[in-house]
């Protein structure tokens, strides 16, 4: 759902500052222009054909420096406050980490659930740490009015308090190649006995499957489905339906060769992509840490896909 | 020179078009170091460059008319909002003011006969050119046209596929160029100085070039080492920026912008430069507050070198540093505001002319405010949260970039063009021109403000459907101002070809090139003038 009506906490805060500020703003605009545009009538030359000889004023330049100046550290003083609020999270925060790669995002939980949108309880504050596997990402979630870039190699944190529930759009706001504008996804706000239901079920699927996620979940996990469909339909990547045993034409070093797509091709492509250039798509997978495991499981479920 | 300034044309005025040097054709052009020709070379790079980059700007809002309108694909979208963004940055607006009109008029405006380093000077054009070349070679070369955005942020310029490293040598060159541009303004400035003209008889226009050229020279090898240094990362693979190889992104990111914010200023000093010009002669009165503006731009450029933080406050940097980078960003908004209160006090009891060049020179002050104050919301750091990477920003820096420095561009061009071409423009059909450029500029890039308000990204090649209303008003926008800069410059074109003659001083400026004829000899001054007044003393 877009909107740009504020939500959260941080909503609430950032518009006062904005429209503190903008306040100021207009009236200077108008201020300015009006006086402008008066002058350039009033002293028109035909209504005033000889100028009066004024070469400037010491009080008015220093009223003018001064009353500025007052201002602005009153602006920033007051951004500052709404800073100092949207920098510190309270102890009890819910802790959810957040993992950004070309072209999408994935939450983790304590309990070690993942999930490609942040569900989160009304009311109770959330913290976010966010770390990137490959370039700058940004995570931005504008209801919220918040921003942090995430970056690789580093953890960067961000909180936000949602005060009603709702669906509220993720855009990723800094360039980080050919999907940037396809990087979002959904902050879900959910009332709080929902969320618990949701978390324990979600937590006790990983107990019984001992940790170990299924090859359909990876395939969201590591973010396969930015780019590749299962169904048919030919996105960024190609679609892996149907690709195990086909006869793919691919660039190997430029050269465009015919390879069968069996167990071998599929596991090279994943860990190590840019081997192969399936023709027709540019060559920009990027390769993913997995374990022998979650490669086997990957593998065995896009053998599957029939 | 007499005492009341004006000067006796005891010579034949043959003006510098019909120069007989060592070269004919072409070469009496390109090997020229008369500091006249080679403000008119960069004038006809900078045009051309400029037309293609507005190309480029129309084809990402047509992209951008409707959501999953199949004009291009994604990649092509990434490389055009690039190449648009490094054309108009780093061949457009950063040498446009000071190489152009600085190069034309700040020697003929202090009395002298050429730059201090004439040779430097067209060595500067040559580099130029070169570095430009190179950035258009890029794009035909392995890997195809870069996709990075005109910031080149590690680690993604470091692993694209596309040829980074040649675009940025390119800018590289162009560095240099400005470097040296920068050097022999500073030291025309100080040292050929006519007698009697002091600092404060200097025009405005010349103390905002001049401001511009320290900025030029500190700031600009800055840039120049940080490409360098993406350059050897991207061959030899040593870990400077990328974490994967022990780098750091964010190191990155504040080389790049301690050149990159006060190229900002590079920009528009000499914009304010030429509203100070232009303002006390059509409103027949002497500037107000001459101090106060000359000593705001050496504020702005000493100040405005210490904010380049806020390009920063979502990276990651530390909150402290965040903190000190706000202050700082509010504080260099008093010097502009100084700037702008004494350009409408001098209009206050005037004679106005409301001529084209004042025109544009009031209209950079309504829309530079709009783009300064805009700065100012986006500064507050809690706000900047919310404001940052998105249309918010874009369209404020549109309203600096065009709003400010093009339409000061724009009164440079109509108030000098018949001192540097001898010819005279319609003025009604400008100010027809005006009216659509101004209609066009306003709904381009206002909606991008509310559409940055509500959370629109930028760089996105395609947006969700709530976002349709505006991208599409600003899309028939960029018609509209299309439209508006086409007339405009036709009708100077036209002016050109078949202009009455025109006066050596039609606007009865008091500054020393409108002592001169109109075109200048060769020499500017056949006797170097004693100067005995200021450059606003209409008298």
């Amino acid at each position: 759902m877009f909107v740009s009506w504020a939500t959260g906490l941080s909503g609430e805060v950032v518009d006062q500052v904005f429209f503190f500020i903008l306040a100021i703003t207009v009236f200077l605009l108008g201020l300015i222009t009006f006086l402008m545009v008066y002058f350039v009538i009033r002293y028109r030359k035909k209504r005033n054909p000889q100028p009066s000889d004024i070469h400037g004023n010491i009080w008015l330049e220093i009223i003018w420096t001064i009353v500025p100046t007052l201002l602005v550290l009153a602006m920033f003083y007051y951004g500052l406050t709404g800073f100092n609020f949207l920098k510190k999270a309270p102890g009890d925060a819910l802790k959810v980490k957040v993992i950004a790669r070309q072209w999408s995002w994935l939450f983790e939980y304590e309990n070690g659930v993942k999930s490609t949108e942040l569900k989160v309880p009304v009311g109770k504050p959330v913290k976010l740490s966010l770390t990137s596997q490959d370039v700058i990402h940004g995570f931005y979630a504008p209801a919220f009015r918040i921003k942090q870039d995430v970056v690789p190699g580093m953890t960067n944190t961000l909180w936000f308090q949602p005060t009603g529930v709702g669906t509220f759009d993720v855009f990723c706001t800094q360039y980080c190649g050919l999907q940037h504008a396809n990087m979002v996804t959904k902050i879900v706000v959910i009332p709080v006995d929902e969320f618990d239901q949701w978390i324990q079920k979600r937590g006790k699927e990983i107990e019984a499957t001992k940790g170990k996620p299924g090859g359909a979940q990876l395939f969201h996990e590591k973010g396969c489905v930015a780019c590749h469909s299962v169904d048919g339909t030919p996105r960024v990547g190609p679609t892996l339906k149907g690709l195990f045993g086909k006869e793919e034409r691919v660039l190997i070093d430029g050269k465009e060769q015919t390879v069968i797509a069996d167990e071998a091709f599929i596991r090279t492509y994943i860990l190590k992509p840019n081997t192969y250039v399936v023709v027709g798509y540019p060559p920009i997978m990027p390769p993913q840490a997995l374990t022998e495991d979650e490669l086997t499981e990957l593998v065995h479920y896009i053998k599957d896909l029939k | 020179m007499t005492q009341n300034g004006v000067l006796e044309k005891t010579y034949p005025a043959a003006s510098f078009y019909d120069h007989q040097g060592k070269y004919r054709g072409i070469l009496a052009w390109i090997l020229s170091t008369d500091h006249k020709r080679i403000g008119l070379l960069y004038l006809g790079l900078i045009l051309l460059f400029f037309s293609v980059a507005v190309f480029f700007g129309f084809l990402m809002r047509l992209k951008l008319i409707a959501p999953g309108f199949p004009l291009m694909k994604p990649q092509m979208y990434n490389a055009i909002f690039t190449l648009h963004g490094i054309i108009q940055i780093f061949l457009v607006v950063i040498p446009a003011i000071p190489a152009i009109f600085g190069n034309f008029f700040l020697p003929i405006q202090i009395g002298a006969r050429d730059m201090a380093f004439p040779k430097i000077n067209l060595l500067s054009w040559w580099l130029y050119a070169s570095g430009a070349a190179i950035v258009f070679l890029s794009l035909f070369t392995a890997g195809g046209p870069i996709d990075t955005g005109w910031t080149f942020y590690a680690p993604y310029s470091l692993r694209t596929t596309v040829n980074v490293p040649l675009a940025v040598f390119g800018v590289f060159i162009l560095g240099m160029s400005s470097i040296l541009t920068g050097v022999n303004l500073v030291t025309t400035t100080h040292r050929l100085r006519a007698p009697g003209m002091s600092w404060f008889r200097l025009p405005l226009f010349v103390w905002g070039v001049y401001a511009t050229a320290w900025v030029q020279i500190l700031a600009t090898p800055v840039i120049g080492i940080t490409f360098a240094l993406i350059m050897i990362e991207r061959y030899f693979g040593i870990g400077v920026f990328d974490p994967a190889k022990g780098g750091d992104p964010l190191l990155y990111q504040h080389l790049f912008w301690i050149y990159s914010h006060p190229a900002v200023y590079i920009m528009i000093l000499p914009a304010m430069g030429v509203v100070s010009e232009v303002i006390p002669v059509f409103s027949r009165k002497n500037i107000f507050g001459y101090k106060a503006i000359a000593f705001s731009s050496i504020a702005i450029a000493s100040v405005g070198s210490l904010v380049w933080g806020h390009h920063m406050f979502v990276s990651g940097q530390s909150d402290f540093a965040s903190v000190i980078f706000s202050l700082l960003t509010f504080l260099v908004a008093v010097p502009s505001a100084i700037k702008v209160f004494n350009w409408v006090a001098t209009l206050y009891k005037g004679s106005i002319e409301l001529k084209p060049p004042l025109l544009f020179a009031l209209t950079f002050i309504f829309l530079f405010s709009i783009g300064g104050l805009t700065g100012l919301i986006q500064g507050a750091l809690a706000v900047n949260m919310h404001l940052h990477d998105t249309y918010w920003v874009v369209g404020h820096f549109h309203y600096i970039i065009f709003g400010g420095m093009g339409f000061g561009f724009l009164a440079a061009l109509h108030y000098w063009f018949p001192k540097m071409f001898g010819k005279m423009y319609d003025m009604k059909r400008t100010i027809g021109g005006w009216i659509i450029l101004f209609i066009g500029f306003n709904i381009l890039y206002f909606p991008m403000l509310i559409l940055g308000w509500e959370g629109m990204p930028r760089r996105y090649y395609d947006y969700p459907p709530p976002f349709h209303t505006l991208h599409l008003i600003s899309t028939i926008g960029s018609w509209i101002l299309i439209a508006g800069l086409i007339w405009i410059f036709f009708n100077l074109i036209q002016g050109l070809r078949r202009g009455e003659k025109a006066e050596d001083n039609p606007w009865k400026g008091a500054s020393l090139e409108w002592q001169i004829p109109s075109p200048p000899p060769t020499h500017n001054f056949e006797k170097i003038p004693i100067v005995g007044k200021g450059p606003y003393e209409f008298g």
